[in-house]
């Protein structure tokens, strides 16, 4: 199939391409129609920067009176119906358990699977079905993960709307683009670097923990990292799993027993707010939100350093 | 075959010499066990995934009315559960966004593969980076505040605030980085051999652009236009903030309408505007919607997988 030799396009009577040198030879000097059309596909750029800026601008205007009266109050206060007194702070401690979740479950196992599907298993029937099965949960939407855990950790299990339920959701949401960006990371991994090692002798295990795994390492964590501020930022299958969107109040207690309360987290609340009719909880919305641009465009800069400094060309 | 000269004579190496100790090997067993397990984990989750929802999805269909189906509206708390209405505000919504998307995402692509030189293409890349980076949270909640009220608003000054157009436009944000970075990848493998030959024959940059390398790289493009579009029937915050109709919506398919789609539905029966305990019916009508989502979702991801198959059969 590879070395078929395909017929070439020209054959076909007035092709396309022959009409475009055609009518590129016939124009005048000065390339008027090309000039436009560059300009016209930059704009298409500019106007994403453009949407983009409007869009932190406009958060940010609307936050920094908030900042302004407030300090950083709304980082340690609870959720309240009283826009305030209102504050984030229950949500940022769901989130970081949430996120918690994520690290311990997701990448250990979406880091195990994809060194299965790239240094294990070779073209076998299996391997191929857990690749397409994996491709096609990282097209499933989130809010159907969040059914998922609806009806599987929260009814079947009995783990009730809480932050067990949501970052076990989460964890599973995760799993699949973990294994995918793991994968393509190894598969950077040139296969010297394998055939060296295992011609010391080295067995299959012992060639990645210490060859393939130790370089495809900052591929690695650059995806994984990205994930994780995906994650941080995903609301729908949490809403699913009953993260509380109203007021709340935290019982005192150890952690262990605030996982199986109610919860909510940073997004949620960004959530919860911006449908209050109330008009100083616009304001305060737009504070939560840029409580969680922060946190997601560090991690995000984070993990473009670490690209850029561990970058390799082999 | 080799003399030994020196005084101890060596022992000859045997195969069975190079043959891995007995705790090597188990501990190679283990681990593959383990590896094998954690790759398995994935059909545990689909399985799961399909169970939970067909298993709800039929105890809907058992209990519901027929006719409470094609009903005049979603009105989940009055039994009233009409899939073209909530069928009707997804596609509202995904028109508009890929209305916006199309030709923001696929001009960037364009540009950043074909006219970008490398040190612009540093400086514009990061652009799309940051905006795929933005919770689809805080894109709803610029639709309602901005888009709705200075864009559709001006369009349409008599709009409520709540509307599917300002709703599909931000999810039209929300994909636009998508649809150029996989367009972008689908024209980065046009080999370059074809522009070369373009250039050779007097093409001038649009027309080699636009004639040539688009045309061959179509099949990626269309991947990533309906991985776009999947997308954005599967977005559900936006819609859940901007599309208005937390309780309930009529059949429309004005953009200016406040509307529902599938996954406001679902989030709004999850929330408190339409308690899940409430009404018998609501629990189950949210897996049966989940599971005409997920089906939607996943016979579009296919489709765009097949084509850009093609993409890299070809090259």
């Amino acid at each position: 199939m590879a070395g078929a030799i395909q017929a070439p396009q020209a054959v076909r009577a007035p092709s396309p391409t022959s009409a475009a040198v055609e009518a590129a030879l016939r124009a005048g000097r000065r390339d008027w129609a090309g000039l436009v059309a560059a300009t016209l596909l930059l704009l298409t750029l500019l106007t994403s920067l453009a949407i983009l800026f409007v869009l932190l601008a406009d958060v940010f205007g609307r936050a920094l009176p908030v900042f302004a009266e407030r300090g950083f109050d709304i980082l340690t206060t609870p959720l309240s119906a009283r826009p305030t007194q209102a504050g984030v702070a229950q949500g940022l401690f769901g989130s970081i358990v949430l996120t918690i979740f994520v690290v311990v479950l997701a990448l250990p196992i979406g880091i195990l699977a994809a060194v299965y599907l790239e240094e294990y298993a070779g073209d076998n029937a299996f391997a191929r079905f857990v690749n397409t099965n994996i491709r096609n949960l990282a097209g499933v939407p989130a809010i159907v993960y969040g059914l998922l855990g609806l009806a599987v950790f929260v009814t079947a299990l009995g783990a009730g709307r809480s932050l067990l339920a949501g970052g076990l959701t989460l964890a599973i949401l995760v799993l699949p683009i973990v294994v995918i960006t793991t994968a393509e990371a190894l598969r950077a991994v040139p296969l010297t670097i394998r055939e060296a090692a295992f011609g010391v002798g080295a067995t299959r295990s012992e060639v990645v923990t210490s060859h393939v795994l130790p370089y495809a390492l900052p591929g690695i964590l650059t995806g994984t990292v990205l994930t994780l501020a995906r994650a941080f930022g995903e609301t729908a299958p949490l809403i699913m799993v009953g993260a509380i969107t109203g007021v709340f109040r935290t019982a005192p207690g150890s952690i262990l027993e605030s996982l199986e309360g109610p919860f909510t987290a940073l997004p949620t609340i960004v959530f919860a707010w911006s449908r209050e009719v109330k008009d100083e909880f616009r304001a305060l919305t737009a504070a939560a939100i840029i409580v969680l641009l922060v946190v997601i465009l560090t991690v995000n800069a984070a993990a473009v350093l670490l690209r850029n400094r561990y970058d390799r060309r082999w | 075959m080799t003399t030994a000269i020196s005084s101890p004579p060596p022992v000859p190496l045997r195969v069975l010499d190079l043959r891995i100790g007995a705790r090597r090997r188990l501990r190679e067993g283990v681990v593959r066990t383990a590896i094998t397990a954690a790759a398995a984990t994935s059909i545990l989750i689909s399985t799961l995934i399909v169970v939970s929802l067909v298993g709800n999805a039929i105890a809907f269909l058992r209990d519901v009315e027929p006719s409470a189906l094609l009903a005049d509206g979603w009105f989940p708390r009055r039994d009233m559960f009409s899939i073209p209405t909530i069928v009707a505000g997804t596609l509202v919504v995904s028109a508009v966004a890929m209305l916006i998307a199309t030709p923001l995402g696929l001009g960037a692509a364009i540009y950043l593969s074909e006219y970008a030189s490398n040190r612009s293409r540093k400086i514009l890349k990061p652009i799309l980076e940051v905006l795929a980076a933005i919770p689809s949270v805080v894109l709803g909640y610029f639709a309602l505040t901005v888009i709705s009220t200075q864009v559709v608003g001006r369009i349409n000054p008599d709009v409520s605030i709540f509307n599917l157009a300002a709703a599909g436009i931000a999810v039209g944000i929300l994909i636009t980085p998508l649809i150029a970075s996989v367009a972008e990848d689908a024209l980065h493998a046009v080999p370059n051999a074809l522009r070369e030959a373009s250039y050779g024959l007097g093409a001038r940059r649009l027309a080699t652009s636009l004639r040539v390398v688009v045309p061959a790289a179509v099949s990626g493009i269309v991947a990533a236009l309906i991985l776009g579009m999947s997308r954005a029937i599967g977005e559900t915050m936006i819609v859940a903030i901007a599309a208005g109709a937390t309780g309930g919506s009529l059949f429309t398919l004005n953009p200016f309408d406040p509307g529902m789609t599938m996954t406001a539905a679902m989030t709004s029966l999850a929330t408190g505007s339409d308690q899940v305990r409430g009404a018998t019916l609501a629990f189950p009508s949210l897996f049966f919607v989940g599971l005409l989502l997920f089906g939607i979702t996943l016979v579009l991801n296919f489709i765009s997988e097949a084509f850009v198959r093609r993409v890299r059969e070809r090259y």
